[in-house]
């Protein structure tokens, strides 16, 4: 059945027909809409789940793993400052190895206080372990959902699916939405080997000494290695039965594209009509957006952006002291293999409009520096 | 013939790493022997994660996850949920924390559970400081006490926290206090506590040889002297916080008595220790007075 959706529900709709059993989350804009719409449906019987409404961020991801360790499917959703506080507890489920899956509203992180968009929360745990996958519609978030539970759980890794605020979260757009009965062919229920058991005793995150811990973290990284041909063999089961399907990236007009627009989330939309602007105008530029960050897609991205003459990389995020954060992974993953200029763009940050005229100013400076002076350059500032 | 008081079934083994003397020990290995086999448990950070043994061992014969420091009352919350939403609706589910995991960096996460009133055992066995970390000050930490956080010169001058006070103010079902030196009386409120629903807090008083400065085999008469001498109260209350019972039924010994064989408290002069047993005697005046008004409600007679 098709509705007219806001983002947050979107997410809402999607662990219904997922089935999560235990959900555990703490209100904050923008993400608020997604668990207010899920107690509902606790409350109403749509989804047989336990809704633990805890104190805080921090707690709802602790919920979540004790849950997930007991061996019941387990969400949360959050942003922001709620993100960064449950960063302990992100690792605690990545070392526990729990296919928790979490939505994450792409809010600014304060002072000063934004409600606003930018990815620096979600980017700032780049490292902590858990997959994530920047969504750019609402029927994507919808669909990404059973799919990150399901890739969760065969690689007994955590999934982040992330969003942008308000562009995503507050709009509204055509969703099929999808029902628990038709997601049971695809997503079977959880049903790990290993688990909290009194008839089938284990002993979770003992105290490892040097002489096992590294062995345990290898694990991690093999698990994430396996993640790419987990993700492309889970979305195809997806296609199959729903009829659609999303890539680990998606290259748009790239095929004889001199210069490459590199985007993420809400942005790729926009990009892509300016992208047409240029194509009519005769330049020959593409997009390409990356969908799944981690683990990243490093062929992928390298088959795709090695054709070009160049590459811009627009972040919404910023890491301080260096560069944007998905520029750094552009030139981490072309690194000794081409040497083409890889150029940095700052857009965006704390919601600031992103709008065609920003992304034309982009493509027309980097298509215009041939040797830029600046390797990361910042967009729109009034300094 | 009569089955014993004490079951003899053990479910921790010997063969773990604490101490000579560890109360912390002899209150799990009691606790257990009530809960029985259908026990599930969550240990944060805390002495009783090192206690447990060092990957792949594991001290105690049921299944532990282990959780980061803040978090056991939640983490419990969270498997009881996920283990009654898998149809597991019988074992007991237990969050293990030391003082400081519960009077200090876990308080929120305990204070939510127990507004909640989630279905878990949790239990503070307290050794008044935060030993794992080589014995700095908690706030379960008494005054006068020497830690390496709260060195004799600026011995620790606040009082205790009142624990049992916070959580009667969440109204949960069960709270209790016992020592290790009574193992009787442990066993009965884990048994009394797994017969019933909801938040059960039972706070266990659990001396630490190593970080009282004490000679191990007095573990046992310090953690029998906290009682007697009424600077740790033996009570339960019951009725959702409504009805307080003291236990009272001891000879009285002087609470120098207790002080003196602990090194944490070498420091302190006559009429340092004068003063400290003169707010001993006046707390627990005030824990009487509050047993007597809290029994002259009208329909609590
Ligand atoms: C977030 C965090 N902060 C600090 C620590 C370090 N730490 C581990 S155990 C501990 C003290 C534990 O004290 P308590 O709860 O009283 O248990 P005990 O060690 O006395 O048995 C501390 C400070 C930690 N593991 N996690
Ligand atoms: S330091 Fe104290 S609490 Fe910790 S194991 Fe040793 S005796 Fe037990
Ligand atoms: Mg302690």
């Amino acid at each position: 059945m098709k509705k007219v959706i806001m983002g947050n529900h979107a997410v809402s709709y999607g662990v219904r027909a997922s089935e999560a059993k235990v959900i555990s989350a703490y209100p904050i804009t923008p993400q608020t809409h997604i668990v207010e719409l899920l107690s509902e449906m606790c409350a109403n019987g749509e989804i047989d789940a336990k809704f633990i409404k805890v104190e805080s961020e921090h707690s709802a991801m602790a919920a979540c793993v004790g849950a997930s360790a007991a061996g019941s499917r387990a969400f949360t959703a959050t942003s922001s400052q709620g993100l960064l506080l449950m960063h302990e507890m992100l690792h605690w489920a990545v070392g526990a190895r729990l296919p928790i899956v979490l939505a994450n509203v792409n809010r600014a992180v304060g002072p000063p206080w934004s409600i606003w968009t930018d990815q620096n929360d979600s980017l700032s745990q780049r490292d902590v372990g858990w997959l994530q996958i920047y969504c750019e519609s609402n029927q994507e978030v919808q669909d990404t959902i059973p799919q990150a539970f399901k890739i969760a759980e065969q690689l007994q890794m955590p999934v982040m699916i992330v969003m942008d605020a308000f562009f995503l979260s507050h709009t509204f757009e055509i969703v099929d939405i999808i029902e628990k009965e038709q997601v049971r062919e695809f997503l079977p229920p959880y049903e790990p080997e290993i688990k909290i058991d009194t008839a089938d005793q284990h002993s979770f995150g003992n105290l490892a000494g040097p002489d096992h811990y590294m062995e345990l973290r290898y694990m991690i990284q093999e698990a994430m290695d396996r993640g790419l041909d987990v993700i492309k063999k889970v979305n195809k089961e997806f296609e199959e039965i729903f009829g659609r399907g999303y890539g680990l990236i998606e290259p748009y007009r790239c095929d004889d594209a001199e210069t490459i627009l590199v985007t993420s989330g809400t942005v790729s939309s926009t990009t892509r009509a300016v992208i047409d602007e240029l194509r009519d105008e005769g330049v020959k530029v593409g997009s390409l957006k990356i969908r799944v960050f981690r683990p990243f897609p490093t062929e992928e991205v390298f088959e795709v952006l090695s054709k070009a003459k160049k590459v811009a990389v627009i972040d919404r995020n910023i890491s301080f002291g260096a560069h944007g954060i998905f520029y750094q992974e552009i030139k981490s993953a072309l690194y000794g293999r081409t040497d083409i200029p890889i150029l940095g763009y700052i857009a965006g940050l704390g919601g600031r409009d992103v709008t065609p005229k920003v992304i034309r100013e982009i493509a027309d400076k980097a298509i215009g520096d041939e040797q830029p002076e600046r390797y990361i350059n910042w967009i729109g500032v009034k300094i | 013939m009569k089955a014993p008081r004490i079951p003899t079934e053990e479910l921790m083994g010997s063969g773990h790493l604490a101490c000579q003397g560890c109360g912390a020990t002899q209150a799990m290995r009691f606790a257990l022997k009530a809960l029985g086999p259908k026990t599930a448990l969550t240990i944060p950070a805390c002495c009783w994660a090192v206690i447990d043994g060092t990957f792949p061992h594991s001290a105690v014969d049921l299944p532990i996850f282990h959780t980061a420091f803040e978090t056991a009352a939640v983490t419990a919350a969270g498997i009881k949920a996920g283990l009654e939403m898998r149809g597991d609706k019988e074992t007991t589910v237990m969050a293990w924390a030391g003082d400081g995991g519960t009077y200090d960096i876990g308080l929120q996460a305990l204070s939510g559970a127990a507004e909640r009133n989630d279905d878990i055992i949790y239990v503070c066995y307290d050794n008044e400081a935060y030993m794992n970390t080589g014995i700095q000050r908690s706030s379960s930490t008494p005054v006068g006490a020497w830690t390496t956080t709260t060195p004799v010169d600026n011995y620790k001058r606040e009082p205790k926290k009142n624990m049992i006070e916070i959580m009667a103010a969440h109204s949960i079902p069960y709270i209790a206090t016992c020592s290790v030196a009574w193992p009787e009386d442990v066993i009965d409120k884990f048994r009394k506590a797994k017969e019933m629903k909801g938040t059960r807090y039972i706070h266990i008083f659990a001396p630490c040889p190593t970080g009282w400065k004490l000679a191990p085999e007095l573990s046992i008469q310090m953690a029998r002297r906290a009682v007697t001498s009424r600077v740790f109260p033996i009570l339960e209350i019951t009725e959702h916080g409504e009805k307080l019972e003291v236990w009272k039924d001891f000879e009285p010994t002087p609470v120098r008595e207790y002080l003196k064989p602990q090194g944490r408290f070498k420091h302190l002069t006559d009429e340092e220790l004068d003063g400290i047993e003169k707010d001993v005697e006046r707390r627990w005046q005030r824990l009487l007075a509050r047993e007597k008004m809290m029994a002259s409600i009208p329909g609590m007679e």
